[in-house]
Order: C-alpha cells, then structure tokens, then sequence
C-alpha cells in the first residue's frame, strides 16, 4: 500500500498509520464505563418528556395544563406562550440557499399548528421521568385537524392538500442540475431505456436515542450541554444563536454517543427547550429520547420517485440521461435541500454521462421532517443509476459488467471533472480513483463469469440464486474544516484535542495514530480529548464522512509542528542539530548517545520560570492548533457484489455472499475501516429488504412505531462482506485519506435488489423499488407464474 | 403517589435493599438506583436487547421487568462480566481483538447475551452464535466482528477450562 505519510522525513519512530491499532476506546465500553447522556447523575436534576402532536396536521385551537401541573412532583409545564417573549416568534434556523423556496422551520414549540404527528407541543418538568410523562399524558390540547399532504408525488399535484396551512402550495423547492445537450442525445440514440422508480429509506436508529443533559449553573451564570451529538461546536452555536448568548457562556459535551448515522447532526427543538427550562428553573434538565419519539420526531430519510431515462449507442455507450425526480422532505426543512441536491449529483457515479439532466421536485408533506442519514441521499441515486443500467443491458442483450465496463470513467482521466457542482459548492472534480480496477477485483473475488454456471446447477435443484453490481462514488471529507490542537504539557504527556465527536468510528484510536507516530510513542500513550466545545475554540461535526479527512489532517499538521519544536528545543539544550535528534519513549534523544532530554523537561523548558524572560526567539508552550479546510470533497469509490438466494414461497431473501472492492485512499487503520463498511453494509442490507416507515396514506399517522414493526438487520441475516481495497490517495489533504463511512451502504441496496431480479429471472421479474419486503417478491413471482402458464 | 416495596436484590454478588415504586423497570433501578449505568436501555419494548442482564443465570429484558420481580433474585449485569477491575473476561478481551464494537452502546446486552451462551454451549458454531444473539440489534458493526469474538473467546476459555 502505497502510504504518503510514512515517506515523510518528519516521522521518528514507527509508523502507526496503516497499522491495525485495537481500539483504545474499547475497554471502558466493555465494562460498563461509558458515558453516554443518561449516565450522568447531577444534583438536583429534573426530568422531562414532551407533549407530541397526535395530528398530523391541525390547527391548536387551545392547551390545557392544569391537569398536568397539579401532578405531584411536577415543577413545570411550559408551552411556546411560557417560554421568554423571545421565543413567542422565533423559529429553528434553517440553512437557506437560492432553490428554496419555502424554508419553512417550526417554532421551538408548536404554536398555533402542528405539522406531523409528533411535532413537540409543551415539555414536563418533574422529579423523575415516570411522573414527567404521567403528566405531558394529561395535557390536553384542542386540535382542530387539516388535511394532509401525505404522498409526495400527489403533493404536487394542483389541488392537493396543503402541508402547511399558509402556503401557497407544497412545493420547498426546484433543483435543476446537468450539462451538455440532453435532447440531442436522445435524438441520436440507438436505444433508449426508461424506469419508473420509487425508493423508500428509512431512520437512523441509533440504539441511543437522542438525549441531552443541560445544566444551567446560577453561581457561574453558564451553560453546560451534554448531548448525543454528532457536532457539538454546530450545536453550540445553534444554542448561542437561540439563546442571543456569548460564546464563552454555553459549552457542549459529546462523549460517548450511542451511534448517529446522521440524525443527531440536526440540531432539535428539544435541545434549546430543555436548555431554556433548566435556565428557567435553574437546574439541571435531562431529556432522554424514546423509541417510540425517535420514529416520530427524529429527522429521517424517506421517499424519492425517480422517471429515468437513458439514450445509448448501438454499442451500448451512454450518450445521455434524463430524469425526473420527486423529494419528501416532510413538514420542515432542516439541513434545507442538501440531501436531494447530493442524489441529484450522485447519479453519474463512475460512469462516463456525456450529457446529463435532472429536475428534482422537493416537496413538503405531514410527515417527520427529512434530513441524511448514512449514506444521504446517495443509495437512492445509485439505485437509479444501477437499475437503469441493468435495464440497459437487458435491452441491449448485454451482461451486466460488461455493460458497465464499457462506460466506466479510464483511471487515466483522473482528475475528472464532472461539469456539475457538489453540495460542498464546488465544481464536482474526482480527485482520484481507478473504477475499472474496482470492478475487475470484486468481479474476480466474487468469481462473477462462473456465476451463470452455478445458477443453472442450482435452478436443477429448485433453488434461486442470483447475482447483482452496483457501484457508487461519494463526496466524502466535505468542509468547512474541523480542527486539533496538540499540546505537550509540563507532565510530558501528549494531548490532543479536537471538536470531532464519535459515535463509533473509533476517533481515538485513528486519531491518535495519526499524533503518537510523530513522537515515537504508542497510540495509547496520547491522551485525546475530543468531542468538548471546551477544549477547541471552533468545530463542525461528524457527517459526510469527514472526520478522517478534516480532523484527521488537522491533527497530522499540528502534530508535526509541535513534533518541530520539540526539536528546536532539544536541539537548543543537548547542542546537537535537530537532524541528529529522535524521539522516542517519551524522550529527544541524540541517535547513538544516551544524551537525551524528555518531553516533560522540554516542556518545562519552555514554560519559563516566573519573572524570567525565555530565551530569545522561543514562544512559550509546546503547542498546536490546526483547522485543515479541504478545497473539495475528496470521492471515495467502491464497488459491491451481492449473491442471494430467494425463497420463491415465502420471498425471503438470503444474502448469501457479498464482495465489495473499496478505495478510500490511505487506510489509516484497516481494522476501523474494515467494520465501517461491514457496518455500513448491515444498513444497507436493511434499506434493500427491511426498513420501512409506513404511514396511513390519508391521515399520514405513522404506522410502524415499534422495532417489532420496523424491522432493522439481525446478525443471522448479514454475511461476511469479503472486503478488499484498492488505495488512490487523495491528493488534496497531507495525509491521503478519503471518507470511509458510508460505502458499505450507498451501493448495497442496488447491488442486492439487482441480485433478486437475477435469482427471479425464471418468473420474468423486474423490480423497481426498494425496499423489497417480502410479499412484494411473491406478488411478482406470482403474476410471473400466471404469465407463464 | 407510587406505591412502592422494599426489596432485596443480588446485583453481581453484592446485596442491595431498596424501597422502590412498584411500577420502576429494573433498567431504571439498575442505572439510576444503584448507578451501575453499564446496562443501556435502546427501545424500552423488548425488542433491541440492550437492556440484556442475567437473572438468576438466564438473559432476560431488563426494560420489561420491574425492579420487584427481581426481589430476592440474582443479577448480573456488564459490570459484573469481567474477573476483577484490572483484567477483562475471554469475552470483552476477544470483542476488542476482533472489533466487535464501535459506539459500545448494546455491547453489555451482547455480552451479557454470549456470556450465557458459552456458559451453556462452550463450543457453538458459527450459526449458533448468530442466532443466540439474533435478538440483539447492532446498527454499527454488521455483526461480523461480534461472531468472531463469540468464536475465539469460546475456543480460549475452552483452552483455559482444559489447562
């Protein structure tokens, strides 16, 4: 594996980046010590539940709390109308940007409409959790229900029920992205092929909810927020701009978080009105989030509708693509358009698309409101784009690879650009890749050109298998920046301390990595911090699978300029040239002497003593802070083989091998990565066969509530994925890496749905959605064998 | 107000009177009575098994029983799992070694769930791993690490047991 980093001369002792460090996280997990929200006891700590809408879209005509507030040990009831006056009109802050049209946001609580069920209406106060939802139960509200926009294709017909009672119509906004001249390429195509999609996703469930624990400190006069966050510097600010506070007054803590997968990146109303009640009450308020809450009033993924079209040559070249697109964002627009727009940029992939045109309809309805959850909008995109070639190649009498192999983008066109621009705002250029190479190992590991024989010794003995690609390209790494600081203290140990927050991804065992082998010490020997607004000025959080990229290169280069001090100081008091000088076990050592001198003495070095000037030219401290802000996504690529077998009976689906070839630049620790995609293939696996918010079609009352309904990925139904890389390192930070978080996801439901068609070729099936649940396979098996009869 | 019960219970050895109200989940008097946080709660229906103790020897959802039925009985939560506060158990060394684990939010349900398991079934096979802990949802790891540290511990404490 080619590694940029371990060619550095900067590097003394051995290089950690690359090896398969165990997770210095781990034993405190393992027996019980973590510190998740809920297990932070404080003083006088109160509890709250909230009052959720049971509409999904009615106007509130009254609230009663009485019967609420007389419940013993409830300290307090408030509604919008009892929180200070600021609040009476203020709504949560979107993220604005030129296509939308309608960035509607709902007030921290509903105020005189609610828009899904759901929507929190009043938070309960009370000495313990039981008596605060005893009580938010005896709230009464006077709702007075409104239609409902449910579908999103139906919102946008003219007529349809209005999502929000004062809106012109449902639509938040129009996208129109592409290049060259579509129509023309449909006008010269030897074929054109055309599918009518529908792909439905669904939440993160982390297996923590979401949770906060905010503490507002009289004697201090400040904030403190323990939250299940995936940005706490994001959060801070969004709390300091509700609030019209300063900074240095509210501080945001993650530290251990119960996995994210994209919802706890949104910034909630719960948040700011369990901070505002512990102000008001001037105690500790914590909020711990139900399942049944998490189905509701999370942020989650959902509906897309894609009508693509696609116009080839007689050799099955791609000359263009032409789609439609329809977007549920639900009630509200946090995280405004970015995940349609990245869809609408995703489709291409690695595919060479001459001309391309997307409209993309983003629409607002009754329901939760929508928002990235791994993968982003991304598996809907490749499930376009992969069904699309697979209809290509039935028509053209193609395989499948083959067709593919014909328009992948050469290795030599790298960089290659596009001629669209990324949600990051930036022209979207791959940095670098090999596609073709990716398809060729998976298609050898998977022993893809034997599969034909092994279908037709299996249809033999009554058994239906079936094979399917797909391939994705993602923008991984995005900007602003994150940042790390470096220090050595007087106690000789070295820090690191960063704003990126984990909820798994093992920060910092990659962090750490990333620091000890600037010092010639263990990974373990580097004490991270990370996750607190306390210890770094500024920070942006963990999404986009950023955190390797951008705090990843910020610790590399702040590690490396306190590593260069440390050696101008070493050099300066054992008189040796910083060139003759290693360091090692926590020491600066002059190679082949025992002249040495530690960290903690250098430290002290540069400390000073009180009342006496350093020497001259030396700045005190051992220290670094570093914010790297990439110019440009950096694209991570892989490509995936799914094989099943399906129960022609019942449509069960077995997944019964899975091959992804991966490339995510420099892998920093393969044991880290090699779990994130096998993760992120579980949830992908999910998205294919499983996971489905169901809603009543005509009052948008949420129909699956319980993880007995909605069903998520069990260990006896997620093979082994055969994971191998191929490593393109990114030229565009200093330590080569790309994102490596979503790609075991973004494919997976093409590549296996795609399988399933194969397996049912016998029955002429074709499908065209996902997730594919079971008694939508026997439906189609059926209509197959009545065909065929 | 609750109506509440005085009860006894055996938490990893170690007895603990109480008065409790009758309607408190044992979850909630494991991690919020007596501190030991270590046991998680995901779902509160049963279904996630995060929640996951020992009672009396048998994995039982800790967020459908209530701290009295647990009265005079035996549990054994996360915390109790490893052999001493400077050493892990087979099982939480080999979820480290084959990075069974990411954000670590249901690994005391899973541990407390294989703990069972190789208690009773010192040699299962890779199918029988995967289906004793078919009732416990992963959403980060894909699983493939958990059976694998299922497998080795299994073969290691088969090894300790034999020397």
């Amino acid at each position: 594996m080619s590694n940029p980093v371990a060619d550095l001369k900067n590097i003394s002792g051995e290089p950690q980046i690359g090896k398969a460090i165990k997770r210095l996280e781990d034993p405190a997990l393992l027996t019980g010590k973590g510190r998740f929200v809920d297990d932070f006891h404080l003083p006088n700590m109160l509890h709250a539940a909230f009052v959720r809408s049971d509409e999904a879209h009615a106007k509130i005509n009254g609230i009663d709390k009485s019967m609420a507030k007389a419940v013993p040990g409830v300290h307090a009831v408030y509604t919008l109308a009892d929180l200070p006056k600021r609040f009476h009109n203020m709504r949560m802050h979107g993220m604005p940007n030129p296509h939308v049209s309608q960035n509607i946001m709902p007030y921290v609580l509903a105020k005189d409409e609610v828009c899904h069920v759901g929507e929190p209406i009043a938070i309960v106060i009370a000495y313990d959790r039981y008596i605060a939802e005893d009580a938010a139960a005896l709230v009464m509200v006077d709702y007075e229900p409104l239609p409902t926009a449910g579908d999103c294709r139906a919102a946008r017909q003219p007529g349809a029920a209005l999502a929000h009672m004062n809106s012109p119509n449902n639509t938040a906004a129009e996208m129109h992205f592409g290049y060259g001249d579509v129509d023309a390429a449909f006008k010269n195509a030897a074929h054109i092929v055309r599918e009518d999609l529908f792909m439905h996703r669904g939440l993160g469930h982390s297996i923590e909810g979401r949770a906060c624990l905010c503490h507002y400190d009289e004697f201090t006069d400040h904030l403190t927020v323990y939250a299940a966050s995936q940005g706490p510097h994001a959060h801070k600010r969004a709390i300091c701009g509700l609030l019209d506070w300063d900074e240095e007054r509210v501080r945001v803590v993650a530290y251990d978080v119960g996995g994210g997968f994209g919802p706890k990146m949104s910034f909630y109303a719960e948040t700011i009105v369990a901070s505002v009640a512990s102000i008001m009450l001037k105690r500790p308020v914590k909020w711990i989030e139900d399942r049944r809450e998490h189905f509701n009033a999370a942020t989650q993924e959902r509906d897309q509708y894609w009508d693509v079209e696609m116009a080839l040559d007689a050799e099955g070249k791609i000359l263009g693509l032409r789609i439609d697109m329809t977007h549920d964002k639900g009630a509200f627009m946090p995280h405004g358009t970015i995940l349609p727009h990245i869809s609408c940029t995703t489709v291409p992939g690695p595919f060479i698309i001459p001309a391309y045109k997307i409209d993309c309809h983003v629409m607002l309805t009754n329901k939760p409101p929508v928002a990235p959850v791994r993968g982003a909008g991304r598996p809907q995109a490749v499930f376009a784009m992969e069904r699309i070639m697979d209809a290509a190649a039935a028509k053209l009498g193609l395989d499948r690879a083959e067709i593919r192999k014909r328009n992948l983008i050469p290795a030599e066109a790298m960089p290659y650009s596009m001629g669209l621009t990324f949600r990051d705002g930036k022209p979207l250029t791959y940095d670098s890749g090999n596609y073709p190479q990716l398809l060729k190992q998976v298609m050898e590991a998977s022993d893809y050109n034997g599969f034909e024989a092994r279908k037709a010794e299996a249809l033999k003995q009554g058994r239906y298998i079936g094979i399917g690609i797909a391939s994705a390209i993602e923008g991984t790494g995005l900007g602003p920046f994150e940042g790390a600081t470096v220090r050595i203290g007087p106690s000789g140990t070295v820090t690191l301390l960063t704003g990126a927050a984990a909820q798994g991804q093992g920060h910092v065992t990659t962090f750490a990595q990333i620091c000890a082998e600037k010092f010639g010490i263990a990974p373990g020997d580097v004490r991270v911090v990370a996750a607190d607004t306390a210890v770094i000025a500024n920070g942006t959080g963990t999404f986009a699978s950023r955190q390797a990229v951008n705090a990843g290169s910020s610790t590399h280069l702040a590690a490396i300029q306190v590593r260069e001090k440390v050696l101008q100081i070493a050099s300066f008091i054992l008189e040796a040239s910083p060139g003759d000088i290693e360091l090692a076990g926590g020491n600066a050592i002059v190679k082949g002497t025992d002249k040495k001198i530690s960290f903690k003495d250098i430290s002290r070095a540069v400390t000073g003593q009180s009342g006496y000037a350093l020497p001259k030219g030396i700045e005190p401290g051992l220290e670094s802070t570093r914010y790297f802000s990439p110019e440009q996504a950096a694209y991570s690529s892989n490509t995936h083989i799914a094989e099943v077998e399906v129960d022609i009976e019942t449509g069960g689906v077995k997944v019964t091998g899975y091959w992804i070839a991966h490339d995510c630049g420099v892998v920093i620790n393969p044991l880290v990565v090699q779990g994130q995609v096998q993760g992120g293939l579980a949830h992908g696996i999910g998205n294919a066969l499983l996971e489905w918010m169901h809603y009543d079609p005509d009052t948008c009352q949420p129909l699956t509530t319980t993880l007995a309904d909605y069903l998520l990925p069990t260990a006896d139904m997620v093979p082994k994925a055969e994971i191998s890389h191929v490593v393109s390192p990114s030229p565009l930070n200093p330590i080569g890496v790309k994102g490596a978080g979503e790609g075991g996801t973004i494919p997976a439901p093409a590549a296996i749905i795609s399988a399933i068609e194969h397996a049912l070729s016998p029955f002429g099936v074709h499908l065209t959605q996902a997730p594919v649940p079971p008694h939508h396979l026997v439906d189609h098996i059926n209509k197959g064998r009545k065909k065929a009869h | 107000m609750t109506d509440t019960r005085k009860i006894t219970v055996t938490v990893n050895g170690k007895s603990h009177t109480k008065e409790v109200p009758t309607r408190l989940l044992l979850s909630d008097f494991l991690r919020h009575e007596l501190l030991l946080t270590g046991t998680h709660v995901g779902c509160e229906h049963g279904v996630c098994g995060a929640c996951t103790v020992l009672i009396d020897g048998r994995s039982a959802r800790s967020c459908l029983t209530l701290a009295v039925q647990a009265n005079g009985h035996e549990v054994m939560t996360v915390e109790g799992i490893a052999p001493n506060a400077d050493e892990l158990h087979h099982l939480q060394q080999a979820m480290q070694d084959h990075h069974g684990l990411q954000c670590g939010y249901c690994t005391p349900g899973i541990l407390t769930t294989l703990f069972e398991l190789l208690r009773d079934n010192p040699d299962p096979s890779e199918h029988e791993v995967r289906s004793a802990i078919s009732g416990n949802l992963c959403r980060c790891t894909g699983y493939q690490g958990i059976v694998e540290a299922a497998l080795d511990a299994a073969q290691k404490m088969r090894a300790g047991a034999r020397s």
